[in-house]
């Protein structure tokens, strides 16, 4: 007699545990005709969670683009692929590891980088590189500087091991994201065209592998995990967390890559969010075809494990694969010279049915159908906050606590504004020796051996005025996205995105994520380019207050001629530099709403969010890179995060060369008390600082003008001073200083008295 | 003729590929060779590289010196053939007793990516034959275990023979401690065993063989081989 009875209703807290509500449990009761057992229930449960199903998010993520010429493959894969040309694919996807993060930093981390490199090679695409956007509350709490530390470090570790680099990212520090870290780690990986693999299952009768670590008990319910508001009693979900271990990660690597073009594999797929029932559920639903597994066969790190706990235990470093019928010993041998163990676990089966057995006996049958798409999509409330009082008030009218001088010094020195340095010297960034711009630019570049052309890669967020119009937010960090890649001279090719948001239960959270969603979908579309990848993680919510939203964009591109790259640094004495895109926005020419000025000046975030031309931005970026490919600039670097007088620092700071402005525009007659503050600091978008050879004046000229972008000379390069004349000046050194310990000074113990 | 050049590869083995690719820069041939085989095909040189072999579990390079292949490497080297290890191949070397001291913890208590300067002290050997005392060499670092440590006799000794091969300086050659990434004793980037054929560095020079990637100072240590065993350096 089968064992797939039922044993009972469950109780309401049973059914919490499990992340399902009441009528999901009646919707999976009906679609079933039956009650589903414990076992079934828990796969259930993972499935449907939010992790898995993204039952509250498809329906907004069918508005994205992820259609295109260069487009291989869109969502639904392990990861996207876009078209390099010359039989090359790049493959690529952000996803999250915010939850295991916040209970156990350096684990939590270092598991979210093997699991997206584990997307990617089950793609049958080498990894190459490695980008993470990582958030965090302020560094003067200790708690934050430790969590910060242990996740950079469990990053780091799990990259430098594995032998992939990181060559980028975003890191951001603010109280909102105090009790909600998060760490979102993006992956990029390369493949022949006949290397590329699909997870699908297929062939009635072929084999089913499970290869890599053994099975244990840890990260069970880490679906489901995810899926929950962090509270209190976080700390006991530890257990949730999963260790990982990139040695073995390493060998399954370089194991799958002198498999992925043998005519036997039929099916690759990596062991992810809940574990064996999700990677295979998934395979088989998309083959078509059915699966049946015995959970005896499966190699247990510990004893008396249930079928249960096989089911939807998330021990890192596991793969699993079907291959022809036959090949299965072949298999095994290869993955056994690199030292790893696999088991034939299960076969396909004709009929579209998960079955698992207990020594034969049957203990769960799940129709895929039920278990993979039946579950009910939700469609919370979404309801904009009201806006309390009339009209916003306009952060030019504040006044402003600083001189211009001090403000600047200030910028330069926050975590949000300076160097990095003290993050990315603790991650190889160079192992693979195709590095050619790493981490701290606009863009990473990494050539592509044996062609002239190179992968330019960049990571960015929603602009801070999120939290007031998440929509425009969105559509910025999707701006800045194509200007980062402008900036060293590149065409974007795809993005791959994260939403990190709060409970979407709530209609102002569920406002937050549809309008971001919208937002993103209007500016990719308007700007051309395809979202193929991507992942959500809700509920970054504590005691009811959830984080700003936050989607996490990661963007690939495309640089034609290596040779014509660029950098954001000034390079030569003499050189002139100026600014591409409008002078001014705003009704008085300078806006200050979200900006990092306003943050630390005012520690509010209101006004309006910087006004967005998408056929601007897209006119201006053409224009960039035609410029950089004609060689008429010498550097190039996205005016953004701090303004003006930030970026300006930046590239006198990164080529040791002070320089000399004109502010780009004349104050109005009445000036608002900020106003100064916002020419210096406003973060008006479509904005580029270049520098030139006087020499190329007269061509540029021409050329922005063909591509209808403003182009205004504003000064020249030199000196040991920055200065935007007229209105504030900054030594280089000090500016330098209080750049290069804009985090380490919080970090590192204050050199001794008298060094 | 043309050098042979052998790459090992244990379990976690990661800077094999950019050796192979280092190597064929200089016109070389460069055969990986795989860590359960005790043969090395023939090779002229062998490259023990960065990674974590074996995972570096118990300590860096522990296991990785029980290999098979180790037992041909060490052959290899006490016949006089040059042997090259790289950061993790480095600490293989110093577990195996092919090389003297160890590799600590970096002082920081954090991995290292960073270039940095290098000042050849020791021109001799295979790898360093073609170079200049005091010649000064731009190469990036990257690990978590590279702070060089011997006694004092050991240390003595190192220097009393001229068998250090680097130490970390600035970029005008004075040996700071701002220029140390890891607290290595006396700034000491690389060693020699007594012969001048061994050599292990923490540095990876196999990172710095073309400009486009910051520099290519490294070649010359694959091309001082080639001209050691008598081929063309490309």
């Amino acid at each position: 007699m089968s064992r797939t009875q039922s044993s009972g209703t469950p109780t309401a807290a049973e059914l919490r545990e499990l992340a399902l509500t009441e009528p999901e449990y009646q919707s999976a009761t009906q679609q079933l005709g039956r009650v589903p057992n414990r076992l079934e229930l828990g796969m259930l449960g993972a499935l449907w969670s939010e992790h898995c199903s993204y039952k509250t998010s498809k329906p907004l993520l069918r508005q994205l683009p992820s259609e295109g010429e260069r487009v291989v493959q869109g969502p639904g894969e392990n990861a996207g692929v876009v078209d390099l040309g010359g039989d090359l694919l790049c493959c690529f996807k952000i996803e999250s590891h915010n939850h295991p993060s916040a209970v156990e930093p350096v684990q939590g981390a270092a598991t979210g980088v093997g699991g997206i490199l584990r997307d990617v090679f089950a793609m049958g695409a080498r990894p190459v590189a490695l980008l993470d956007g990582i958030r965090f509350g302020d560094l003067s709490h200790r708690q934050q500087r430790q969590r910060f530390a242990r996740v950079v470090e469990g990053i780091g570790w799990y990259g430098n091991c594995i032998g992939v680099p990181t060559v980028g990212g975003e890191t951001y520090f603010d109280d909102a994201y105090q009790h909600n870290c998060l760490v979102n780690a993006m992956c990029v990986g390369l493949a022949r065209r006949d290397q590329l693999v699909r997870a699908r299952a297929a062939g009635v009768g072929n084999p089913l592998l499970l290869v890599g670590a053994d099975t244990g008990r840890d990260g069970i319910h880490g679906a489901t995990f995810a899926s929950v508001e962090l509270d209190q009693a976080a700390e006991e979900r530890r257990p949730a967390v999963q260790v990982g271990n990139p040695f073995l990660e390493k060998c399954l690597l370089e194991a799958c890559m002198e498999l992925t073009s043998d005519p036997d594999l039929v099916g690759l797929q990596d062991c992810g969010a809940a574990g064996l029932t999700s990677s295979c559920a998934e395979m088989a639903h998309r083959g078509g075809v059915g699966l049946e597994i015995e959970v005896q066969s499966v190699s247990r790190r510990e004893r008396g494990m249930s079928p249960y706990e096989v089911m939807l235990s998330e021990s890192q470093e596991r793969m699993v694969l079907v291959v022809r019928q036959g090949s299965e010993e072949r298999f095994r041998k290869a993955f056994q010279r690199w030292g790893l163990h696999s088991d034939v676990i299960g076969r396909v089966i004709p009929e579209p049915v998960f079955r698992i057995t207990e020594s034969g006996a049957e203990v769960a049958a799940l129709p895929l159908e039920v278990l993979v798409t039946g579950f009910p999509e939700r469609h919370p409330e979404a309801r904009a906050p009201e806006l309390r009082g009339a009209p916003r008030p306009d952060p030019l009218e504040r006044i402003p606590p600083w001189t211009p001088e001090e403000a600047w010094r200030r910028l330069l020195g926050s975590p949000n504004c300076g160097d990095s340095n003290w993050i990315w010297r603790q991650y190889d960034h160079q192992v693979g020796d195709d590095t050619v711009l790493g981490p701290g630019g606009d863009a990473a570049l990494l050539r592509l051996r044996g062609r002239g052309d190179a992968l330019a890669l960049t990571v960015d967020s929603a602009h801070r005025s999120a939290t007031v119009d998440p929509r425009r937010a969105t559509a910025i960090a999707v701006a800045e996205l194509l200007r980062n890649l402008a900036c060293v001279g590149a065409e974007p090719l795809g993005i791959t995105n994260c939403l990190n948001f709060g409970d979407p239960d709530r209609p102002e959270i569920m406002w937050q994520l549809k309008e971001s969603v919208a937002g993103l979908a209007e500016a990719a579309r308007a700007l051309g380019i395809p979202v193929v990848s991507g992942n959500v993680s809700l509920y970054n919510q504590f005691a009811g207050q959830g984080i700003p939203p936050t989607p996490t964009l990661g963007a690939v591109g495309l640089l034609p001629d290596l040779g014509r790259r660029l950098g954001a640094a000034f390079v030569e004495e003499g050189d002139l530099v100026a600014l591409v895109g409008p002078p001014g926005a705003g009704p008085s020419g300078v806006e200050l709403g979200g900006s990092e000025y306003q943050r630390l000046a005012h520690g509010v975030i209101e006004g309006a969010a910087p006004e967005l031309d998408l056929e601007m931005e897209q006119r201006a970026a053409g224009a960039v890179r035609a410029a950089i490919h004609h060689g008429l600039l010498r550097s190039a670097h996205d005016c953004s995060l701090g303004g003006l007088a930030v970026t300006l620092a930046e590239s006198a700071i990164g080529g040791g060369l002070g320089a000399r402005i004109r502010p780009p525009l004349e104050p109005p007659r009445q000036p608002p008390p900020s106003w100064m503050f916002g020419l210096l600091f406003g973060e008006s978008q479509g904005r580029y600082l270049v520098s030139l050879a006087p020499a190329q004046l007269d061509p540029a000229q021409a050329l922005f003008g063909e591509h209808q972008t403003a182009f205004t000379e504003l000064g020249i390069v030199g000196g040991r001073v920055i200065s935007v004349e007229g209105v504030a000046e900054c030594g280089l050194e000090v500016a330098e200083s209080a750049w290069r310990g804009a985090i380490s000074s919080h970090l590192e113990p204050p050199p001794e008295a008298g060094r | 003729m043309s050098v042979r050049f052998g790459i090992a590869v244990f379990p976690g083995t990661w800077s094999d590929r950019d050796c192979i690719h280092a190597v064929g820069l200089t016109g070389a041939d460069a055969v990986p060779l795989w860590h359960a085989d005790r043969d090395l095909k023939g090779c002229d040189v062998v490259i023990l590289p960065g990674g974590f072999a074996y995972g570096d579990y118990l300590r860096a390079g522990a296991i990785a010196r029980f290999a098979p292949l180790m037992e041909a490497v060490g052959e290899h080297a006490r016949a006089g053939g040059p042997v090259l290890g790289i950061c993790n191949g480095f600490q293989i070397l110093c577990e195996a007793g092919l090389l003297p001291g160890a590799l600590l913890r970096n002082s920081s208590l954090q991995f290292r990516c960073q270039p940095t300067w290098l000042r050849l002290e020791a021109a001799k050997g295979p790898f360093l034959s073609s170079c200049r005392p005091g010649q000064l060499l731009r190469v990036p670092v990257s690990h978590g275990e590279g702070r060089f440590y011997a006694d004092r006799e050991c240390l003595a000794q190192l220097n009393g023979e001229g068998r250090v091969a680097f130490r970390y300086s600035d970029r005008a050659g004075a040996l700071t401690t701002a220029a140390n990434p890891n607290g290595s004793l006396e700034n000491i980037a690389g060693i020699l065993n007594p012969e001048g054929n061994v050599l292990g560095m923490m540095p990876h020079p196999e990172r710095a063989c073309e400009e486009l990637l910051g520099s290519d100072h490294g070649l010359a240590l694959f091309n001082s081989a080639i001209h050691h065993l008598g081929g063309a350096p490309g």
